[in-house]
């Protein structure tokens, strides 16, 4: 079938139930029934949970071949355990027919790439997908199509049965003898622990992996000890130089200050910007140096912020400890200012990835959103965003939160150079629908800002402010005639990964790319 | 222009494509690029015809590309074709075999 947002979804996906998107809000009103985890009592009294290695805790949890174990990416580009974890099912335990279910993936797990192409691991579902992963799964080489989901696709899917964990792993800065665990307060501190609660709450069977064993209770907890079966200590869960940056840095680029800039004018021009408004942003170099600008506005019309979320930066925790903004709940943590500022900052407080943004539950915190500030990898004419796929058609970035904020948002916001090198940022067709273009509201680039004609009430608050605007086409022609008009990719018909909207629908797939033939 | 030696023009950064001509029989085009999928083929006739204009009729010719712009392949072709021939330092015919 073709769905909403044009792309033809291969009809053996659409089965038992699976549909292809149908547009914003259409699961609105129906009812899940929520699936439960089978779990083992602990009725006897344990001194402690510790056991000595991940093979001991593997054992202790039954794992065994075709399991689906879970991971969450708090650790980022630093993380050691998912690497740690399938090394001793794999090459200790010889499992095989693995599922890696994970909040997210990236470089730090290049060496699963050797499992998925020895056939050892054969599912993967997760937000973001790079590096050498990214490349064999791309080839094709993974036995079932990835399947790719939002932050608050994940737990909704989770909720529902649609992934069921048999182990989840829980990556600990701090743990206590019997599970409790906490972002901070060990070596490898991350912070906001949010993405890992729905896992724990729904898997079978719970891991936790720390380096850093503290006295029990170690509260209040992200993780508790009432989910947890074992607990493993080991060296190391992660680089620390790589899960939280020093500081985020606001951009100096004049253009990235140019479309910030913009980027606020805007904000400024709607009604929505009034005291107690709230925001999100990402931490890429435009979206960040927002806030700069953006609290120049609100000095100026004397009104303040009344909550942030998201993956949250030194920046913001800036603005909360100014009191320029209320309260900022907090889902992951970019840099060391906002990792130890979690919990200690008066307002600074932790949610998980369901509370954020998942579309099934009675109301994310992103359903009461007034503005988000994205990037985008490309976006075309209809307003569809990716930011998966290369324009090689490689899997190379994550939808993360992005589909989420800009459907429970009242304005979305992409902000993009106009070109990159030689691609257009702005295009006929994006390579992948990541973000449908029915909850885009504004396009700010370098060259010019375009508003989506499903919005005319914002179209007339830019005008009303004097903020010039083109069309979305003349931007891409635009985008063209700098870097002359791309070739289509080409495809074979093997499907290598499903889009998931955040509802549960599909929104598109990728195919293994031709390469081109001169 | 006839290719004398080997020589090269331009860089690995990005937005730039660094070009070598070889002496060679006939014309001979290695390509690779970071936009192989969507401007292998402008890249490839871009190159071509910056070779035709500047009348070079045998070489070996290896770009590898980081998303230049076209204006950036010709001007990178051309002043390695210029300097194969020991004919970069003076007297360039800019705007005529040269644009």
């Amino acid at each position: 079938m073709r769905n909403a947002v044009g792309r033809e979804i291969p009809d053996e996906l659409l089965r038992n139930g699976k549909q292809g998107y149908q547009g914003k809000n259409y699961m609105d009103g129906k009812y899940i029934q929520k699936a439960s985890p089978r779990t083992r009592r602990y009725e006897k009294p344990q001194e402690s949970k510790i056991v000595e290695t991940l093979v001991d805790a593997l054992k202790h949890c039954g794992a065994k071949d075709g399991m689906t174990f879970s991971f969450h990416h708090h650790l980022r580009d630093g993380d050691y355990v998912v690497n740690m974890v399938m090394k001793a099912a794999i090459e200790e335990l010889g499992l095989k027919d693995l599922t890696i279910a994970a909040t997210s993936l990236g470089n730090a797990h290049d060496p699963i790439a050797d499992y998925i192409e020895q056939g050892k691991v054969t599912g993967i579902q997760t937000s973001g997908i790079r590096g050498r992963m990214g490349e064999v799964v791309s080839a094709g080489k993974l036995k079932t199509p990835a399947i790719i989901r939002s932050h608050g696709g994940r737990p909704r899917a989770i909720e529902a049965g649609e992934v069921h964990i048999d182990i989840a792993f829980i990556a600990a800065p701090t743990a206590d003898c019997v599970g409790n665990c906490r972002g901070i307060g060990g070596k490898s501190n991350c912070g906001s622990m949010g993405y890992a609660m729905t896992d724990a709450k729904y898997a079978d069977h719970v891991v936790v992996v720390t380096d850093c064993l503290v006295d029990f209770p170690n509260f209040p907890a992200s993780v508790e000890a009432i989910d947890v079966d074992a607990v493993v200590v080991v060296d190391s869960i992660g680089n620390p130089k790589k899960i939280a940056s020093a500081a985020a840095r606001i951009s100096q680029n004049p253009r990235d200050l140019m479309m910030a800039e913009n980027v606020a004018k805007v904000i400024a021009s709607t009604p929505y910007f009034k005291d107690g408004f709230s925001f999100q942003t990402g931490v890429g170099g435009p979206s960040l140096a927002a806030n700069l600008f953006l609290e120049k506005y609100m000095d100026e019309r004397n009104i303040k912020m009344g909550w942030a979320i998201g993956g949250i930066c030194g920046p913001m925790v800036e603005l909360l400890k100014k009191g320029k903004v209320q309260k900022v709940i907090d889902v992951q943590d970019f840099d060391l200012d906002a990792v130890n500022s979690i919990n200690q900052t008066p307002g600074h407080y932790e949610m998980s990835a369901s509370q954020y943004a998942n579309p099934a539950n009675k109301g994310a915190f992103v359903n009461k959103l007034d503005f988000v500030v994205l990037a985008a990898l490309e976006i075309d004419t209809g307003f569809n965003v990716n930011v998966l796929t290369g324009s090689d058609g490689i899997l190379r970035g994550a939808p993360g939160g992005h589909p989420d904020t800009a459907a429970g948002s009242k304005v979305c916001i992409i902000v993009t150079p106009l070109t990159r090198g030689r691609m257009a940022t702005v295009c006929e067709k994006v390579v992948t629908v990541t973000t449908p273009g029915d909850c885009v509201d504004v396009l700010v680039t370098d060259y010019g800002i375009a508003v989506n004609p499903l919005r005319p009430d914002l179209i007339e608050c830019l005008d009303k402010a004097g903020i010039p605007h083109v069309t979305i086409e003349s931007l891409k022609e635009k985008a063209y005639s700098l870097v002359g008009r791309p070739d289509d990719l080409e495809w074979e018909d093997k499907v290598v990964a499903v889009l998931e909207a955040r509802d549960g629908t599909i929104l598109d797939v990728v195919r293994k790319i031709k390469p081109l033939e001169l | 222009m006839e290719i004398l030696k080997s020589a090269a023009a331009g860089t690995l950064e990005s937005s730039d494509c660094l070009v070598t001509v070889e002496p060679g029989q006939g014309i001979t085009l290695d390509l690779s690029s970071s936009v192989m999928n969507q401007y292998g083929r402008q890249i490839k006739a871009t190159v071509l015809e910056t070779l035709e204009r500047l009348e070079v009729k045998d070489a070996c010719v290896t770009v590898v590309d980081k998303g230049a712009l076209d204006c950036t392949l010709k001007a990178r072709v051309e002043c390695a074709v210029y300097r194969s021939c020991g004919a970069s330092a003076s007297n360039i015919p800019w705007g005529g075999a040269v644009r």
